[in-house]
């Protein structure tokens, strides 16, 4: 009896779930769905990337790249991009690994070294943890670039050069620009706690604005939170003309949150993508401080294919920096076009 | 377990209201159900009775050290992050009722505003029609979790664990695979995106007050879990199965479907959600999302829903949701140090929860 009634009552459930599907489906398809504005057509309609053949006749070098990214970074991804043009171009097998713990990653670049490969590029966002399995690949012959942190430690860890921008630097150039633009107390936005180059960028904007800074910390991976957070704070002291987002992506929800608080803070921010060089055209944004993470790719990959070839150290082993380089108004045009296609 | 009352009457008149608790029967007296309570003593034994207080104190905290707490604005910026994690937390609340636990909420949402702003995208179709297809998904997601755990019979933990890691895992990767980066594509400028903004993001003027339509959504979604709870026999059902799987089945109550509806449910409410994240910020990160699972949770547990299942409320749920926004925004408007914010958060909620908690035993040893 019991079984009886349980097979009808599911019975009628999936007729009733059916009936759900049906008219959803119908409603969907009543809407009868193209949009002519936007989407993969107005993309494919400007596409324009590069294509990627090689152009060396140099055997295929195996290079591999380990990184301190955490899942689904925009910014790293824009280096794999850089990265993956210069080896399609100079007939280079890529590899990609990346974890944000300093001792995983470790573990990753000695991945890198049983696999024997012909060059390595590495991150030193922990310096201390990745000191021993880098010096390691230099010893048995690996050709070392570290890229993006760790320009202090890279030589004497044995690398050849090191590509990037120093986060105390990036911040400082931030804090002349904003007393060039007569900014009296700023907001850094930290969005994921303990990160040390986020606090370096700040420390850096403290350095030489005249005005005041105060620290945010949001968690990056709630952006209704970041926008709220915001929101609150411009509500609580509405001195602040000015906030400073440590990634692109929080730039536009910061000025979200400003016109949603009525305040007319200034919104700037480290870091670059299409919302941002939108902002930028449209004044809602102003200014960017990029490091130009293709660069970091595309020329990592590129140099220790010089090594490899010819023995060239660009800049003779001393660092090579790619930025602070602070965009405006001014470059946005060309800039949404390029962050558009996913490489600046 | 406090809620046994409805067990015992699953499909009976609803008339009853099984928020109300019951309380073990009592030895030789006469039927529990008829007696008359006064005023506060029925108060006393509601499940979200700790968080409302928590809140009240809250609130007084707050309104005395923050001097821009108390503005209407800043209570409206209060209340938006209250109902993003309120919205999610409701129905979250009904399935720890019903006994299980999900994991894989805070990654739902993100998948959901994924596949609407990606299908959208590719399809270069209206973005409704994004809209739909997402529901559909994440509903079929929500579905998978609760089919799995009525077929296996493994913990929800575990199941909801799994579900959890392969979504970050695809949203990752699918949004990699089809984008060619890991955030979605602008779709700001598709036909359908205005409208649906303005279902899903956008601002209402109430007596010069902005409110975001998240607080619609969160107050409606509270009124309907309400109803269902205390009103009709699924909520009857979902009392039972969390009171106990073996008694409630007994006495015929469809454990499978009861389940599979509480996952659906949520499912639903992370679709609001994550076409909330979409129209509002109109591209999405597709690492979004890890972790708000647990304040989800949080917010049921801190609104009276017991961990083991058979107790709580949906109204309880938004309480905590609501204690969760204020002290995370509090924080800012007192303009503490910021280096300690999650050191007072955790201990804020962590007072909440035992508040919560010891005006609970009162109630019961009053009863």
């Amino acid at each position: 009896m019991a079984t009886v009634q349980r097979s009808r009552r599911s019975r009628a459930s999936v007729r009733a779930t059916g009936a759900v599907v049906a008219a959803v489906l119908a409603a969907v398809a009543a809407l009868a769905g193209c949009s002519s504005t936007g989407g993969k057509r107005a993309e494919e309609a400007r596409d324009q990337a590069a294509s990627g053949k090689a152009n060396v006749t140099t055997p295929r070098w195996k290079i591999a790249m380990v990184t301190h990214s955490g899942d689904g970074d925009t910014y790293w991804d824009i280096v794999q991009s850089g990265a993956k043009q210069a080896a399609a171009k100079d007939n280079i097998e890529f590899l990609y690994s990346h974890d944000k713990e300093a001792g995983r990653q470790a573990q990753l670049v000695q991945a890198a070294i049983d696999k024997k490969v012909d060059g390595l590029i590495v991150t030193l966002a922990k310096p201390s943890a990745m000191k021993n399995v880098v010096r390691k690949a230099v010893k048995k012959g690996i050709p070392v670039v570290t890229i993006n942190s760790g320009q202090e430690v890279s030589s004497a860890y044995g690398a050849l050069t090191h590509i990037g921008q120093d986060e105390q630097t990036a911040g400082e150039a931030v804090g002349k620009e904003l007393n060039r633009r007569g900014r009296e107390k700023a907001v850094c936005l930290l969005h994921e706690q303990g990160n040390v180059g986020h606090e370096q960028r700040c420390d850096g904007i403290r350095k030489t604005f005249d005005g005041k800074v105060e620290d945010l910390y949001v968690d990056g991976t709630n952006m209704p939170g970041v926008q709220s957070s915001v929101e609150a704070k411009l509500q609580s002291d509405k001195k602040v003309d000015t906030v400073v987002t440590l990634g692109a992506p929080f730039a536009a929800t910061a000025v979200q949150a400003k016109q949603d608080a009525g305040s007319k803070a200034e919104i700037d921010t480290f870091d670059l993508n299409s919302k941002v060089a939108t902002g930028l055209k449209d004044g809602s944004i102003g200014f960017a401080v990029d490091q130009q993470p293709y660069l970091q790719g595309y020329q990592s990959v590129d140099l220790l294919w010089l090594y490899r070839y010819n023995a060239d150290m660009l800049g003779g082993g001393k660092p090579v920096l790619t930025g602070p380089q602070i965009l405006t108004k001014k470059d946005a045009g060309k800039l949404e076009e390029f962050t558009k296609r996913g490489t600046r | 377990m406090t809620a046994a009352a409805p067990a015992g009457s699953p499909a009976g008149p609803s008339g009853s209201a099984p928020g109300d608790g019951g309380g073990p029967a009592p030895d030789g007296s006469a039927d529990e159900r008829l007696v008359h309570r006064s005023l506060p003593a029925r108060l006393m034994r509601r499940p979200e009775l700790g968080a409302v207080v928590g809140a009240i104190a809250l609130f007084v905290f707050f309104s005395l050290v923050a001097d821009s707490f108390l503005r209407a604005s800043s209570l409206s910026t209060v209340l938006y992050f209250s109902s993003t994690i309120g919205i999610m937390a409701v129905p979250v609340a009904l399935l720890m009722i019903g006994g299980e636990f999900d994991l894989s909420t805070g990654v739902m949402v993100t998948s959901s505003a994924l596949v609407s702003s990606m299908f959208s995208y590719q399809m270069t179709a209206n973005t409704w029609v994004g809209v739909g297809v997402s529901l559909l998904v994440t509903l079929a997601i929500g579905f998978f979790n609760g089919f799995m755990l009525t077929r296996t019979k493994l913990p929800s933990f575990i199941i909801t664990l799994g579900t959890f890691l392969m979504l970050t895992g695809l949203n990752l990767g699918m949004t990699k695979l089809i984008s060619g980066t890991v955030t979605t594509k602008s779709i700001s400028d598709m036909e359908g995106f205005d409208s649906a903004r303005a279902v899903f993001a956008s601002t209402l003027t109430l007596g010069g007050v902005d409110v975001q339509i998240t607080v619609v959504w969160w107050l409606a979604l509270i009124v309907l879990a309400t109803w269902i709870l205390l009103r009709t026999r699924a909520g009857n059902w979902i009392f039972a199965v969390g009171g106990g799987v073996d008694a409630a089945r007994a006495v015929g109550v469809p454990v499978g479907r009861t389940k599979i509806g509480l996952y659906m449910g949520v499912a639903l409410a992370a679709w609001i959600s994550g076409q909330h994240l979409l129209f509002n910020y109109d591209t999405v990160q597709s690492g979004e999302g890890v972790g708000n699972e647990l304040i989800y949770i949080a917010a049921a547990v801190i609104g009276g829903c017991l961990l083991t299942g058979g107790y709580g409320s949906a109204v309880g749920a938004a309480v905590g949701a609501f204690i969760f926004g204020m002290a995370n925004k509090g924080i800012v408007y007192a303009q503490w140090n910021p280096d300690w914010f999650k050191f007072f958060l955790g201990a804020m909620l962590l007072l909440a929860t035992l508040l919560n908690a010891w005006i609970r035993k009162r109630a019961e040893v009053t009863r």
